[in-house]
């Protein structure tokens, strides 16, 4: 079975290539028309070190699904437009992709803004939209399929494991806007829930990169363990000022999204060294499928450096779009949503990915990991876990027609 | 001289008229709607700087206030006109203030572009730190970076049921403009604009005549407030959703760069420059083989070095020698503050296209 | 005890930090008259450059301290061949051509080394005060800052090439019947000035994470202080970066940091309205 599947996804993957250096040849098996998958990723501007790693992911996952005949006997052709970090053009893109290149699904979107940005969009044009990326968690919605971590999937495992290993009281730092603040609540809980006590949440804008007062308030307060969900590469100094000021031999540190941008690749061994997260994704994962999909990467790119937490989240979303369209039997949206709810799961790099039917959200594998030499070594792994934060507001077979991000009260 | 001038002002009305019903045939009318927000946007900047001899860092300020308020009130009340004047009067009484601050205070040239700037990083700092739900108006929380989503966008007034969209929110725009544009022309026209032209070439010699330049200052530099707060307020309802990157420097430097590439010293060329560079910008991301940032420090680079008056001033002019002469009264220039005498002379020898 | 050496450490950090991002920018504008808007992207290529060379195995101070500013001042002087010469005495169109530079200079940046944050680990090692931890690097940077600040003060005022400099600011006519090239020293200013950018952008490298985007988080703060201090290069910029740094330090202790940043801003803001003409065209007038 394993070999099978890894052989037959290399020899998909040969096929793609093939069907790269000969397009005419390959297009006469399938049918006339194509189904359009609509793609919108910053790969340019302030975001694209996320955006374009994610446009890798789309493009190899749909060779693949090519190389494997299409879906539904039809090829898949991809319709993408940089959105270059602009929210503005986010919407203008949508508008395109919906009225004049009429895809069938929208895979993209990285920042939660450019998620709601465009969702009423492509809600009202009934076009499915996938967004693939780890947020805040609790948007309900019927038009759209979440496979990304979500703060509570990450918190749930994270906080008692460092309070386990290393004591009760934590100090917390995080990025001042929806997703920092939210997430702070969550491992809030977590923390209380293990016996942990939180002496302090100190909230940053994206843009501040000088933390020594901070470094110096964190010291005053004597924490056990600091837990970060800084943000972005200004954010990224915080971890170099406090190696600098020789913090990381005294305070160990966890993260909810250091390593989710490959940050632990910019970092030195010895700055990063024991900081621990919880993703859905490793590359050092050995599973067959993860191997298998690292194969491919290889073949397509080259080297899988550029590979990191949300590219993995985006493929498993296209390839999850895929399923879906495969179990309808038609890429028509209705029939598409409903095989959504109807048990969709797939075995993805990071392990078996489904759709919780009342949320639209990911039910899946996570991983407690640690920094290791600058790649992220697991240390244990917990399997299919479910969004508990937005099964708490959200239940779209109840309330089919609801529309609203929720703030979860905890 | 003034009937000269108001054939000019229909003729520009007509013809931009024209292309508003023919746009939709070429563009997409989703994509033009913005174009035209955003020519209203640099149309703003253009009175001001190119009229006024005000340099304003923080015209994206306005912008995004406009588009906040009308966001935050139409949350609250559900109806859009209420919404929509208060998008209007709240960027006009933010200018005024703001202008009154600093024209009294006798600012002038770089310390008006910091001071302006300076404004605009308190502006986007702060509303990306109220992500926390301890920041909320009545019922719409701020959201930080995420700005504010799912506000009630714009309605026939009395009918929240009935929304102005697509097609129809676009001949919307598209008249707004017009009106805007025939506005400002009248303004130009009326004692107040000239005054204000002549404070633009020597403020001093308007003051010894008796005219007040700081009160005449800040009423332009309010009504250029109110102007892109109107265009704020429409791209609040395009967009549906505002975020705090309508206050950043990056929009605020983009509609310099309109400006600039536009022409200063008349109304049509900033309106023109918008639409072109935004549309160029709309067409960059449909590819990925030039970096869209530089592309655009290219043209401005040079457009600074070798059409320092801007497209529409520079294609005025070679019309011009081309039918052999004519003479404008005035000349188009940056404000007097920040160029040299070299420029001047030159501006002065040249003769400047007046749309 | 101990926390007030620590907070007192950081004030004195925060000013240095503030006159080493602005002083290449201060002496540009200071005795040209120019602002380049670019400056913060000249910070980042004095960043790149310092990574590339020591990722290419060069020593880290080399790299700082000659590598940097060597690059970062050829660039300069590229600059103001091509463009600056063109716009002496156009103080908005300088500005506006240097930010457009700065644009192409990010775009650039990003098409060679793409958008991915890179940087390298401070060369020096942490030392506890009492209980508490502190940057052993933020010292150094705020020694190499008071060494920054008196070799500038030293060429300016006791050298004969800080004179014909001086001088021709104030008098280009003269300078040149004097038989001193003005063009020339423009020239060789705004190399200086460069070259000092990219010596705090390669200082700066360690500390804080290097992407193409990262001048932005500088130029405003620079543009800041330099116009605050007003015309005198260095009783200018010393005099506002202690303002400026004590007010948002102050905040930053008390309350966070977004409210540290802020209060500097309004600060800056308050400073213009009340001093038109920055501090320096009110006090220490006609000093350098």
């Amino acid at each position: 079975m394993t070999m099978n599947r890894r052989k037959f996804l290399s020899t998909g993957s040969a096929i793609a290539l093939g069907a790269l250096a000969a397009p005419a040849i390959a297009r006469t098996g399938f049918a006339a028309d194509t189904i359009k998958i609509g793609s919108l990723l910053d790969t340019s501007g302030l975001f694209d070190a996320y955006g374009k790693p994610m446009d890798m992911a789309l493009r190899l996952a749909v060779d693949e699904i090519n190389g494997a005949g299409g879906l539904v006997g039809r090829e898949v052709e991809i319709i993408s437009y940089d959105t270059q970090s602009d929210m503005a053009l986010y919407t203008q893109y949508a508008q395109q992709l919906v009225r004049k290149d009429k895809v069938d699904v929208v895979q993209g979107g990285i920042l939660s803004a450019s998620r709601e940005a465009i969702r009423p969009t492509l809600r009202k044009s009934k076009v499915p939209y996938f967004y693939n990326v780890q947020y805040e968690g609790g948007v309900c919605d019927r038009n759209i399929v979440i496979d990304g971590v979500t703060p509570a999937q990450q918190s749930e495992i994270l906080m008692p494991a460092i309070i386990n290993k290393w004591g009760k009281k934590i100090y917390i730092l995080a990025a001042d806007y929806n997703y920092g603040q939210i997430t702070a609540r969550w491992m809030q809980k977590y923390a209380q829930d293990a016996g942990g006590e939180v002496v302090a949440v100190d909230f940053f804008p994206l843009d501040v990169s000088d933390f020594g007062s901070t470094i110096a308030k964190i010291q005053s307060a004597a924490p056990d363990i600091v837990v970060s969900a800084l943000v972005g590469g200004a954010h990224l100094s915080f971890y170099r000022q406090w190696a600098a000021a020789g913090m990381n031999a005294k305070i160990p540190m966890a993260s909810s999204t250091i390593g989710v941008g490959n940050e632990h690749k910019v970092l030195t061994p010895e700055e990063g060294n024991g900081i621990m997260v919880a993703y859905n994704y490793s590359p050092e994962l050995q599973s067959p499928t993860n191997l298998a999909f690292l194969e491919a990467w290889t073949a397509k790119y080259g080297d899988v450096s550029a590979i990191h937490e949300i590219a993995v989240s985006h493929y498993q979303g296209v390839k999850l779009w895929a399923q879906a369209v495969t179990n309808a039997g038609t890429p028509d949206r209705d029939k598409m949503i409903e095989a959504v709810e109807g048990g969709l799961s797939i075995d993805g790099p990071a392990g078996k990915v489904s759709i919780d039917p009342k949320t639209h959200h990911a039910i899946l594998d996570v991983h407690l990991m640690e920094f290791k030499d600058q790649s992220l070594k697991v240390i244990e792994s917990f399997s299919q876990r479910p969004p508990v934060d937005t099964q708490a507001v959200c239940d779209l077979q109840a309330n089919p027609d609801d529309t609203t991000q929720y703030e979860i009260k905890i | 001289m003034v009937g000269g001038e108001f054939r000019k002002t229909l003729a520009v009305i007509v013809v931009a008229f024209v292309a508003m019903l023919i746009g939709p045939s070429l563009i997409d009318s989703y994509t033009l709607t913005v174009l035209i927000i955003y020519g209203m946007l640099a149309l703003s900047l253009g009175l001001i700087w190119g009229y006024g001899g005000i340099l304003c860092f923080g015209q994206a300020v306005f912008f995004g206030l406009g588009a906040y308020s009308y966001a935050i009130a139409a949350t609250n009340i559900g109806e859009s006109t209420v919404p929509f004047l208060l998008g209007i009067a709240i960027p006009f009484a933010f200018a005024f203030l703001l202008g009154a601050m600093m024209f009294y205070g006798r600012l002038s040239d770089v310390y008006l572009g910091v001071i302006t700037l300076v404004v605009t990083l308190i502006f986007y700092k702060f509303v990306n730190s109220t992500a926390g739900p301890e920041y909320v108006i009545g019922n719409a929380r701020l959201g930080g970076f995420n700005g504010i989503p799912g506000f009630q966008t714009l309605n026939v007034p009395g009918d929240p049921g009935a929304y102005i969209y697509d097609i129809d929110f676009y001949y919307f725009c598209g008249v707004a403009l017009l009106v805007v544009y025939a506005l400002v022309r009248w303004l130009l026209a009326s004692p107040f604009g000239r005054v204000a032209v002549a404070i633009r070439e020597n403020e001093q010699r308007v003051e010894l005549m008796g005219y007040d330049v700081r009160f005449r200052k800040t009423v332009l530099f309010a009504v250029g407030g109110a102007i892109a707060g109107l265009s704020g307020t429409l791209f609040a309802s395009w967009a549906e959703i505002v975020t705090p990157g309508m206050f950043s420097l990056a929009q605020s430097a983009e509609i310099i760069i309109w400006c600039i590439v536009g022409g200063l010293g008349t109304l049509v060329g900033p309106v023109v420059g918008a639409m072109a560079l935004a549309y160029l910008k709309f067409l960059l991301g449909q590819q990925s083989l030039v970096d869209t940032t530089l592309v655009f420090g290219l043209i401005l680079v040079l457009s600074v070095l070798f059409l320092p008056r801007g497209v529409v001033p520079t294609l005025g002019l070679l019309g011009r020698k081309r039918r052999g002469g004519g003479s404008s009264r005035r000349r188009a220039g940056r404000g007097r503050s920040g160029r040299g005498r070299r420029a001047m002379q030159e501006d002065a020898a040249k003769e400047g296209a007046d749309v | 005890m101990d926390l007030a050496v620590v907070v007192i450490i950081q004030i004195v950090y925060s000013v240095a930090l503030l006159v080493l991002i602005s002083s290449g920018l201060a002496i540009v504008f200071g005795m040209m008259r120019v602002i380049n808007l670019a400056h913060g992207e000249f910070m980042m290529v004095g960043g790149y450059a310092t990574i590339v060379s020591v990722n290419a195995g060069l020593n880290v101070y080399f790299a700082m301290l000659v590598v940097a500013p060597l690059v970062v001042g050829i660039l300069g002087l590229i600059v103001e061949r091509l463009v600056i010469r063109h716009l002496y005495g156009r103080l908005v169109d300088t500005m506006l051509a240097t930010w457009g530079l700065s644009l192409l200079l990010i775009g650039l940046a990003t098409l060679i080394f793409g958008n991915t944050t890179t940087g390298i680990s401070p060369p020096i090692e942490g030392f506890p005060i009492g209980d508490y931890q502190v940057n052993g690097y933020n010292l150094f940077l705020i020694v190499m800052t008071v060494l920054i600040v008196g070799a500038v003060y030293a060429v300016l005022s006791g050298t004969r090439l800080g004179l014909i400099a001086r001088g021709t600011m104030q008098r280009s006519d003269m300078a040149d019947a004097l038989g001193y090239n003005p063009d020339k020293v423009y020239m060789v200013t705004f190399f200086a000035g460069s070259a000092l950018t990219g010596l705090a952008g390669g200082l700066l490298s360690p500390l804080v994470g290097i992407v193409p985007t990262a001048g932005a988080q500088f130029i405003a703060k620079a543009f800041i202080t330099v116009i605050s201090g007003g015309a005198s290069v260095i009783a200018g910029l010393l005099s506002s970066a202690t303002l400026f740094g004590l007010v948002s330090q102050a905040f930053t202790f008390l309350v966070d940091s977004m409210v540290g940043e802020i209060a500097l801003l309004v600060a800056a803001v308050v400073l213009l309205r009340l001093l038109p003409q920055g501090i320096t065209g009110r006090f220490f007038k006609g000093g350098l």
